[in-house]
C-alpha cells in the first residue's frame, strides 16, 4: 500500500479534472458530489492502508520513499518528484484526507442549489491534491509546489461567490488579500530554500536533515534559514504579522473555512516547522522567536474574538489563536505536542465551522450572532455536536482538546518558564470564555431573530424559520464530534498512561529524535508539578465557562455595562487593534502610490519607453544623415574611392 | 640616362597622375574631365617608358603602344557619348546630368 | 650638371606646370591647349629616355589626333565658360585636392623607399636599342601578335560605336 501512495494525489487530481472539465455538463449534483467525495474517500483508504502497513514495520524502517519521476535536472541540482511516507506525513495525510472527506460529504448538502456546484468540488479536489503534495513531498520543492497550490486554491475558494459583497469590499478583494499576504510569506520561504540549498547543497529532506545534524555549520546560518522558513510559516498559518488575511477569508463558503482555514492549509506552516525541526533546534534564538510569536498571536487573537459578532469571525480568530498554541509548542521543542494539537484542533475546529455552517444554512445566511438566540430547540443535532466541540476547545477534561492543550501548556512551563505557562493559561481562559459566549448567544436564551432592527425596509419580511440541516450535513458533524471526544486518547501523557507512555509522542519520536538531541534536555520536573498545573488550568477554564454562561445566558446586561465602561478597550478589540488600517497606511498606500507615481509615470513611460523609442529615433536620424552620401553624382563617388585608395596606400606604407 | 636617377621620372609621373585625379574630381565640364583622364593615362605611359628604358627592355614600350591605342578608342567613344548626351540635355555640366540621383 | 639634366629639368617643369594650369582654367579650350603643351613636353621626355618610336607616336596620335578630336568637340558643343572653380561644393573640392596631394605624398614616399636605382644599373646601349622601331616591331609581331590583332578589332569597334552614338537619328 505504501507504494500506491501516489494514488492519494492522483485521485483528487482526476476528480478535479473530471469535475472541472465536464462538471458543467453533468447537471446532476449528486454525481458531481459523488465524484468529488469518492476520490477523497478512496485516498483516505489508501492512506489508512499505508498507515496500517507502516505500523507493522519495525521502527527503523518506518520511513519510506516512493519515487515517481525525475523532475528537475539542472546542473548540480537534482530534484525528484517523490513522496516520503513516514510517521509524520502519514499522520498529516490521515487528517487531511479523513477530515477532507467528511467536509466533502457535508458540502454536497451545504452547496445544494448553488450554480457553481461543480466548480466548488473541482476546486476542493484540487486543494486536496495540492495539500497532499505538501505533506507527502520528500523534498522542499515538492513541498513548495503544494504550498503554492494550496495558496492558489485558497484564493479560488475564498472568491468562490465572486459576485457577492463582503464587508466594505468584495469577496474578490478578500481573496486577493489572502493571496498577497500569503505571497509575502512565500517570499521568505523561498529565501529560506535558497539558503538551504547554498548551505547543504541539496533540497531533499533526508539529505538536508542528516547534514544539518552532523555538519559543523554556524548557528547564525541555521538562524537565518529558520527565520526565513518561519516567515513563510507566519504567512501560511496566519501568525503575527501576517495573520490579517484569515478573518477576511471568511468571505468564502463555510465548508471552505472548515477545510482550508481550520483543518489543513493553515496547518501547513506548523507541519513545515515540524518537518524542519532539526534546523530550528539548531537555532535556539529562532525557537524563542517562534514560541513568543505563537504566544502573542494566541493572546491577541483570543482577545479580539471576545467581542466579535459574526459567528465565523469568532471562529476565525479562534483558529489564529489555536495556531499560536501550536507554534508555541514547536518553539519550546515539543514538536509532537504541536502536531497532536494540530490533529485535535482539526477535529473540533472543523466541527465548529461545519456546525456554524449548519446554523447559517438554517438561518438563511444570517451570520450575526446578535440575531440568533434560542436555536437549541430548532437544531438539536447541530447544537449537540457544536456543544461537544466547544467543550473540547475549552480544554474540559476527558475530551481531546484537554489532552493536547495541556501537553502544550506543560511543555511551555517545562522549557519556557512560568511566564509562558501563565500567558498560555490566560489565553485558555479567554478561549473558553468566548466559545461559551458564542454558544450561549447562538443556542440559548431568547430568540432575537425576528426583525430586531433589521437592515431591510421592514422587519416582517425577514421572518426566518430556522430548521435542522439534512442528514448529509449532520452525519459528518456527528462523526467529527465522536473524534473530538476520543481523538485525544492516543496522546495521554505519561503520568496517566503509565508504562504505555504517550502513544502519539512515541509514534512521532523517530522524526524528532535528532532535533531533540540537539536541544538541551527538558529540565527535570516532578509529576506533582505537572498535576498541579493541570488542575490549575482546568480550574481556570471551568471558571471561565461558568462566568460566560452566567453573563450570556442569564444576564446579558453585564456584557453591555462592561463594554460601555471600557469603551476604548472595547473599540480597540472590536476593530481588531486597527492592524488592517495600520498596514493599509504604512504598507499598501505607499507601495501603490509609489508604483503609480514613480514606477509607472516616470520609470516605465520615460525611461523604458524612452529607451525603446530612443533606439528607433537614433536609427532614423543616423540613416537620415547617411543617406546623403547617395548624391547621384559620379564625381562624389570618385572622391570616396580616392579616399579609399589613400587609405590602402597608407596601410601599405605602414606595413612595409 | 645614367646621370638622371630613375626616381625623378617616377616622381614626375606620380605628380602628373595626382594632378589628373584632382582634375577629375574637381572639374564640372565633362570634356575637361576626359582630358584629365588622358593626362592620367599619359603619366602611366611615362612610367612604363621609364622602366623600359632603364631595364633595356622594349616590352614596356610595346605596352605603351597598346595603351595609346586604347586611349584613342576610349576618347572617340566617350566624346560620342557626350555628344549624344548634349543633344538631350543641352549641357555638358556634370552637376546637371544627375538622373541617377534618387 | 650636364645637358641631359638641364633638358630634363626644363621639360619636366613644363610638363608639371602645364598639367596644373590645365586643370585650373575656366575656359575649356584653354585647358585643351595646355594639355597639348603637356603632351609635347612628354614627347621630349620620351626622347630623353631613348624611346624614339613612342615619342613620335605620342605627337602623332595624342597631340595630333586625340587632342584635335577634343578641340573639335569642344567647339562643336559650344560650352559656356564655367563659373569660378570654387564657387560651390567647396568642401568636397578642397577635400578632393587634399586627398590627391596625400596620395602623391604616399606614392613619392613609396618610390623613394623602393629606390629602384640602387638595384638597377642602366645600360645605355641596351636602352637605345630598346627604343628603336625595330625592337618594338619585333616584339609586336612575334610575342604580342594576338594583342596586336585584338587592338585592331578594338579600334574597329570604337569606330563603329562612335559612329552609331554620335549620328543623328534617321528621320
Amino acid at each position: 500500500m505504501i507504494n500506491l501512495i501516489y494514488l492519494t494525489t492522483l485521485l483528487p487530481l482526476l476528480g478535479f479534472l473530471i469535475n472541472g472539465l465536464f462538471g458543467r455538463k453533468i447537471k446532476n449534483e449528486k454525481i458531481v458530489g459523488i465524484i468529488g467525495s469518492a476520490t477523497i474517500g478512496l485516498s483516505f483508504l489508501v492512506v489508512l492502508g499505508a498507515f496500517i502497513q507502516t505500523v507493522g514495520l519495525p521502527i527503523e524502517s518506518r520511513s519510506n520513499t516512493v519515487e515517481l519521476f525525475s523532475w528537475l535536472n539542472v546542473g548540480g541540482l537534482q530534484i525528484k518528484f517523490a513522496y516520503l511516507v513516514d510517521q509524520l506525513s502519514l499522520t498529516m495525510s490521515l487528517i487531511v484526507t479523513g477530515v477532507g472527506f467528511l467536509i466533502h460529504v457535508y458540502s454536497i448538502g451545504y452547496m445544494h442549489g448553488d450554480k457553481g456546484f461543480w466548480r466548488f468540488f473541482a476546486y476542493l479536489n484540487l486543494f486536496i491534491f495540492a495539500m497532499m503534495n505538501l505533506v507527502l513531498g520528500d523534498n522542499f520543492v515538492v513541498l513548495f509546489l503544494g504550498w503554492e497550490g494550496v495558496g492558489l486554491c485558497s484564493y479560488l475558494l475564498i472568491g468562490f461567490w465572486y459576485d457577492r459583497k463582503f464587508e466594505k469590499g468584495t469577496t474578490s478583494q478578500a481573496a486577493k488579500k489572502a493571496f498577497v499576504v500569503n505571497r509575502i510569506g512565500d517570499f521568505g520561504f523561498l529565501l529560506g530554500m535558497f539558503l538551504i540549498y547554498m548551505t547543504f547543497d541539496s533540497l531533499n529532506f533526508k539529505e538536508v536533515f542528516t547534514r544539518a545534524a552532523s555538519f559543523p555549520i554556524a548557528e547564525s546560518t541555521f538562524g537565518l534559514i529558520a527565520l526565513f522558513l518561519f516567515i513563510g510559516a507566519t504567512g501560511k498559518s496566519a501568525q503575527i504579522p501576517l495573520f490579517v488575511w484569515l478573518p477576511d477569508a471568511m468571505a468564502g463558503p463555510t465548508p471552505v473555512s472548515a477545510l482550508i482555514h481550520a483543518a489543513t492549509m493553515v496547518t501547513a506552516g506548523v507541519y513545515m516547522v515540524s518537518r524542519a525541526s532539526i534546523i530550528f533546534a539548531s537555532a535556539p534564538a529562532i525557537m524563542t522567536v517562534v514560541a513568543v510569536i505563537g504566544l502573542l498571536t494566541a493572546l491577541m487573537a483570543a482577545s479580539i474574538g471576545l467581542v466579535q459578532n459574526d459567528i465565523k469571525k469568532v471562529l476565525a480568530y479562534s483558529t489564529v489563536s489555536q495556531l499560536g498554541y501550536m507554534f508555541l509548542a514547536a518553539g519550546v521543542g515539543a514538536f509532537s505536542a504541536s502536531i497532536f494539537h494540530l490533529m485535535t484542533h482539526a477535529f473540533f475546529k472543523a466541527l465548529l465551522f461545519l456546525g456554524a455552517g449548519s446554523v447559517i444554512h438554517g438561518m438563511h445566511d444570517e451570520q450575526n450572532i446578535q440575531k440568533y438566540g434560542g436555536l437549541k430547540k430548532y437544531m438539536p443535532k447541530t447544537y449537540l455536536t457544536f456543544f461537544i466541540a466547544t467543550l473540547a476547545i475549552s480544554g474540559v477534561p476527558g475530551l481531546s482538546g484537554f489532552f493536547s492543550k495541556d501537553e502544550i501548556l506543560w511543555s511551555a512551563y517545562a522549557n519556557g518558564g512560568f511566564v509562558f505557562w501563565l500567558i498560555g493559561a490566560i489565553t485558555a481562559m479567554l478561549t473558553a470564555f468566548y466559545m461559551f459566549r458564542l454558544v450561549s448567544l447562538t443556542f440559548y436564551g431568547k430568540e432575537r431573530f425576528s426583525a430586531r432592527g433589521g437592515s431591510g425596509t421592514d422587519g416582517d419580511h425577514h421572518h426566518v424559520h430556522p430548521h435542522e440541516s439534512p442528514a448529509l450535513m449532520t452525519i459528518p458533524l456527528i462523526i467529527l464530534a465522536f473524534l473530538s471526544v476520543v481523538g485525544g486518547y492516543v496522546g495521554i501523557p505519561k503520568i496517566f498512561s503509565g508504562e504505555h507512555g504517550n502513544l502519539f509522542e512515541g509514534w512521532l519520536e523517530p522524526i524528532y529524535a535528532p532535533a531533540l538531541a540537539k536541544l538541551e534536555s527538558f529540565g527535570s520536573h516532578t509529576h506533582f508539578e505537572e498535576i498541579l498545573l493541570m488542575a490549575l488550568s482546568v480550574a481556570a477554564a471551568l471558571s471561565a465557562i461558568y462566568f460566560a454562561l452566567h453573563v450570556y445566558r442569564k444576564n446579558p446586561q453585564i456584557a453591555e455595562n462592561v463594554s460601555n465602561k471600557f469603551k476604548g478597550l472595547y473599540n480597540l478589540l472590536l476593530n481588531k487593534y486597527f492592524v488592517d488600517e495600520v498596514y493599509e497606511a504604512a504598507v499598501v498606500q505607499p507601495v501603490q502610490k509609489g508604483s503609480e507615481k514613480f514606477l509607472w509615470k516616470i520609470f516605465d513611460v520615460k525611461f523604458i519607453d524612452g529607451m525603446v523609442n530612443g533606439v528607433a529615433s537614433l536609427v532614423e536620424k543616423s540613416s537620415g544623415v547617411v543617406r546623403k552620401i547617395q548624391t547621384g553624382v559620379a564625381q562624389s563617388y570618385a572622391v570616396v574611392m580616392m579616399a579609399g585608395i589613400a587609405l590602402v596606400l597608407l596601410w601599405l606604407i605602414l606595413s612595409l | 640616362m645614367s646621370s638622371i636617377p630613375m626616381e625623378y621620372y617616377l616622381i614626375l609621373s606620380a605628380f602628373m597622375f595626382c594632378v589628373g585625379v584632382a582634375g577629375v574630381l574637381i572639374r564640372r565640364n565633362a570634356i575637361v574631365v576626359f582630358m584629365c583622364i588622358e593626362l592620367m593615362l599619359n603619366s602611366a605611359n611615362l612610367t612604363l617608358v621609364t622602366f623600359s628604358s632603364y631595364l633595356g627592355n622594349s616590352i614596356g614600350q610595346v605596352f605603351v603602344f597598346f595603351v595609346m591605342t586604347v586611349a584613342a578608342a576610349e576618347a572617340a567613344v566617350g566624346l560620342a557619348i557626350i555628344i549624344a548626351i548634349f543633344r538631350n540635355k543641352k549641357t555638358v555640366n556634370i552637376d546637371e546630368i544627375n538622373i541617377f540621383k534618387w | 650638371m650636364n645637358i641631359q639634366l638641364i633638358l630634363f629639368i626644363v621639360l619636366a617643369s613644363v610638363a608639371a606646370t602645364s598639367s596644373v594650369v590645365m586643370i585650373t582654367r575656366k575656359n575649356a579650350v584653354i585647358s585643351a591647349v595646355f594639355l597639348v603643351l603637356n603632351f609635347f613636353a612628354l614627347a621630349g621626355l620620351y626622347l630623353l629616355l631613348n624611346a624614339q618610336f613612342i615619342a613620335v607616336v605620342q605627337v602623332i596620335v595624342y597631340a595630333g589626333a586625340i587632342m584635335v578630336l577634343f578641340l573639335f568637340v569642344l567647339m562643336l558643343l559650344n560650352t559656356e565658360t564655367e563659373h569660378k572653380l570654387f564657387a560651390d561644393k567647396r568642401a568636397i573640392k578642397v577635400f578632393a585636392i587634399l586627398i590627391s596631394a596625400f596620395v602623391f605624398v604616399q606614392v613619392a614616399y613609396l618610390i623613394f623607399h623602393g629606390s629602384p636605382s640602387r638595384t638597377l644599373t642602366p645600360d645605355e646601349a641596351a636602352s637605345v636599342k630598346a627604343g628603336t622601331i625595330q625592337a618594338i616591331g619585333q616584339q609586336l609581331y612575334t610575342n604580342y601578335i594576338i594583342p596586336f590583332e585584338v587592338a585592331g578589332f578594338l579600334l574597329l569597334a570604337a569606330t563603329i560605336g562612335a559612329l552609331v552614338l554620335a549620328k543623328k537619328k534617321f528621320e
